[in-house]
């Protein structure tokens, strides 16, 4: 499916197999077969997990350290669980990639990118409709949010700034 | 009140530019109408019966005459020539074109207003106690809490995609007049025993066709922690609320169904965790906020009028006035003016672009540029000197807004039921106007006393019908609207759900019935007893009894 940064387009290098059996330097695994597939990696592959929503940021957390890349599915794009498990997995120091993954739409890209993730993973029809060029300009519709996040500029800082400016 | 700074004016502004492109991607096909949705709701855009319906917030109900001069004329631009102000203290606009709605949200920006998220299941419009800031029994001023929650809850990236709507409401007051029982979320601002000012959270109130009274969940939070909590609350809530039906997805279901206990519990080891410092904003930045709502420079009056006194011993209808609308300030020589929304055969809570302009002037030029909405649909002047009230009451006369019944039976609360709404089980406007009517004899309202009736069009209960003293809740039964009505419910500190006292009754009966429950109490009221007291004390069964003898059902 195609995939997106914050950059435009990007090509996708893992290879999904969920039981985690693939010979492959990337293997996004199913959340089931993690543990197996970490226990059984003498191979030197990088491991990525992908999970519902509906998966506890807690669930992930012994196996933070070991993995590069979460993705995590969006059912629907009225959804938002994904955006709190994203700040969860990257509050609780999971420094690799975060993946949203599913029908969202490019207004939404600006809040996944706050929430910490880094790429979209969009099915086929999506991506038709919504080209990339409408991803990466929807990305930057608002320059400064209240929120401090991973995101635009935020506020509260940039007046903790001026405040500090000023004296 | 507050002002934009250079931050807040641009995010407004990239906002309105941010609807102009989704319109069009929506239009070039980009997005689907069901994508659209979201975007347009959050935007204020909302499908009616028999056009879009544009929603425009005031956050916690504070407007400058300059803003609502602003809605005056877009009132007369784009829509008939009249707004309609809501239960949460919203402008509601009920026939604008789609495709002049960029061009309203401009206008907006101009006086520092929006719509964002005054629709769509995120955290909407913040209300707050409209006497905010002159009401002698308040702790702290809300006013800058409730700010401070705007600009935190704005394009949260987190909760924009909530499993449904999510209202929060503050008092800083003894006397809860912003009904925090009935949110989502309920802050009360309060003292704890070392004199330090925090909050009291109450979570999982609610209306709709579950109605709750929210339970707490922390009895003192220390005001600096606000937002972190706030922000664990919602994180609980965005995870783990019902999603799989949405009449089961406001967070009060998830309360009920796990308990506040648990609820708690869940909420406090997520808030625990988080990152306060990350989420709050520096105590720089809360004076900044805060300094807004500082009192203003008020003189320095006598307490007795003499000017106020002579009017009110001259004229019997400002007298009239003058001791039903006014609102005690804590400033000697002030008062709070109500201005009723609720003229005898007015559709509740509308008002002319004409009267809109009036409003603002008196408001420009006896109360500080500046007035308020408030939860029950009407307009408060907040600072105006007691010498002043009499010029200030007959501007009114001459528009139309003099109406002596601010809290009195015919201060009805109503949505808009079927005359615009497309959830609409029956009519509300029409039987708040009935009501009106029947009971519009000054003198026999006055007797009446304090008494709030609430009418919704359906199920959905934005009139709020669950918490009024006399609950009119319209339904539909075989193709007849038909009207249910409750007792005892209230919308204050004391907050509780009214109780049904039978079956339906028709439109045409709707003002007899109320008849028959009004005669109980004045028959059986002790002396200074209100409406809402005696039926405490009475119980259900004499109103009851009234109400089943005349409507021939069988009990
Ligand atoms: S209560 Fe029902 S009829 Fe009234 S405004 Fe709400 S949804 Fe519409």
């Amino acid at each position: 499916m195609p995939l997106l940064d914050r950059n435009g387009s990007k090509l996708d290098d893992w290879t999904i197999s969920e039981d985690g059996t693939a010979d492959a330097p990337r293997i996004l695994v199913a959340f089931e077969h993690l543990k197996d597939a970490l226990a059984g990696n003498g191979r030197g592959r990088r491991i990525g997990v992908a999970i519902a929503n509906t998966v506890k940021a807690d669930a992930l957390a012994p196996f933070l350290n070991d993995i590069d890349l979460v993705s995590i599915a969006f059912p629907a794009y009225g959804d938002g669980r994904g955006f709190s498990i994203a700040k969860q997995l990257r509050h609780a120091g999971f420094k690799g990639t975060l993946r949203a993954a599913g029908p969202l739409i490019a207004d939404q890209f600006a809040y996944a990118l706050a929430c910490g993730f880094d790429e979209i993973d969009l099915p086929q029809a999506q991506a038709a409709r919504q080209p990339v060029e409408q991803w990466v300009h929807a990305a930057a519709s608002i320059s400064n949010t209240y929120q401090r996040g991973f995101g635009a500029e935020n506020i509260l800082d940039a007046r903790h700034a001026a405040r500090l400016a000023r004296k | 009140m507050y002002r934009y700074d250079e931050f807040d004016a641009r995010l407004v502004r990239e906002r309105v530019a941010q609807f102009r492109d989704q319109v069009a991607r929506r239009l070039d096909g980009s997005l689907s109408e069901d994508e659209f949705k979201p975007l347009r709701l959050k935007n204020g855009v909302y499908l009616q019966l028999h056009a879009y319906m544009l929603r425009i917030a005031v956050p916690y109900g504070t407007l400058s005459s300059r803003q609502l001069r602003q809605l005056a004329l877009i009132g007369e631009k784009y829509d008939r020539g009249y707004g309609h102000f809501t239960t949460r203290t919203n402008m509601q606009f009920n026939w604008p074109r789609l495709r002049d709605v960029p061009e309203i949200l401009d206008l907006l920006a101009d006086v520092e207003m929006h719509c964002i998220q005054t629709s769509g299941n995120c955290i909407r419009n913040v209300t707050a106690d409209h006497f905010a800031g002159i009401a002698a029994d308040e702790i702290e001023d809300p006013r800058p809490t409730a700010e401070l929650i705007r600009q935190w809850s704005s394009l949260h990236p987190e909760f924009d995609y909530l499993p449904r709507k999510f209202k929060i409401a503050v008092t800083g007051a003894e006397h809860d007049r912003a009904v925090v029982r009935a949110h989502d979320i309920g802050l009360r601002i309060l003292r704890n025993a070392k004199g330090e000012i925090g909050y009291e959270v109450m979570v999982g109130g609610g209306l709709g066709r579950t109605p709750m009274i929210a339970k707490t969940i922390r009895s003192f939070l220390p005001k600096a922690d606000l937002l972190a909590y706030l922000e664990a609350v919602l994180r609980v809530y965005n995870l783990e609320g019902r999603r799989d039906n949405k009449y089961k997805a406001r967070v009060k279901i998830m309360v009920h169904e796990i308990g506040a206990e648990e609820f708690a519990r869940r909420v406090e080891a997520e808030f625990a965790r988080l990152d306060g410092p990350a989420i709050a904003a520096d105590p720089e930045e809360v004076a900044r906020i805060a300094a807004y709502f500082a009192s203003p420079a008020y003189e320095t009056l006598p307490a007795r009028a003499s000017g106020f006194e002579a009017a009110k011993a001259e004229n019997r209808a400002f007298a009239t006035w003058a001791s039903v609308n006014l609102f005690t300030h804590k400033v000697p020589g002030y008062a709070a003016a109500v201005i009723s929304l609720k003229g005898i055969g007015d559709a509740p809570g509308d008002i002319t672009s004409a009267q809109m302009r009036v409003v603002a002037d008196l408001a420009e030029t006896y109360s500080l540029d500046e007035l308020r909405i408030t939860h029950a649909q009407n307009i408060v002047l907040p600072y105006v000197k007691k010498d002043d009230l009499f010029v200030v009451s007959q501007t009114l006369v001459e528009v139309g807004l003099a109406t002596a019944n601010a809290g009195l039976i015919t201060d009805i609360i109503a949505c808009p039921g079927l005359d615009y709404c497309s959830l609409a089980t029956a009519r509300s406007i029409p039987i708040a106007q009935a009501l009106a009517h029947r009971f519009a004899d000054e003198k026999r309202q006055l007797e009446i006393g304090e008494l709030n009736i609430k009418i919704s069009g359906c199920i959905n209960a934005c009139g709020h019908h669950h918490v009024g003293h006399i609950g009119i809740l319209g339904l539909e039964k075989s193709g007849q609207e038909s009207y249910q009505i409750t007792l005892g419910g209230d919308a204050t500190e004391t907050a509780a759900i009214g109780e049904i006292l039978g079956p339906g009754v028709p439109a045409d009966d709707v003002p007899d019935a109320i008849e028959r429950i009004v005669s109980v109490y004045l028959a059986q009221r002790t002396s200074g007893e209100t409406f809402i007291e005696a039926v405490r004390r009475l119980g259900l069964a004499p109103f009851k009894a009234a109400f089943l003898e005349k409507t021939h059902a069988p009990a």
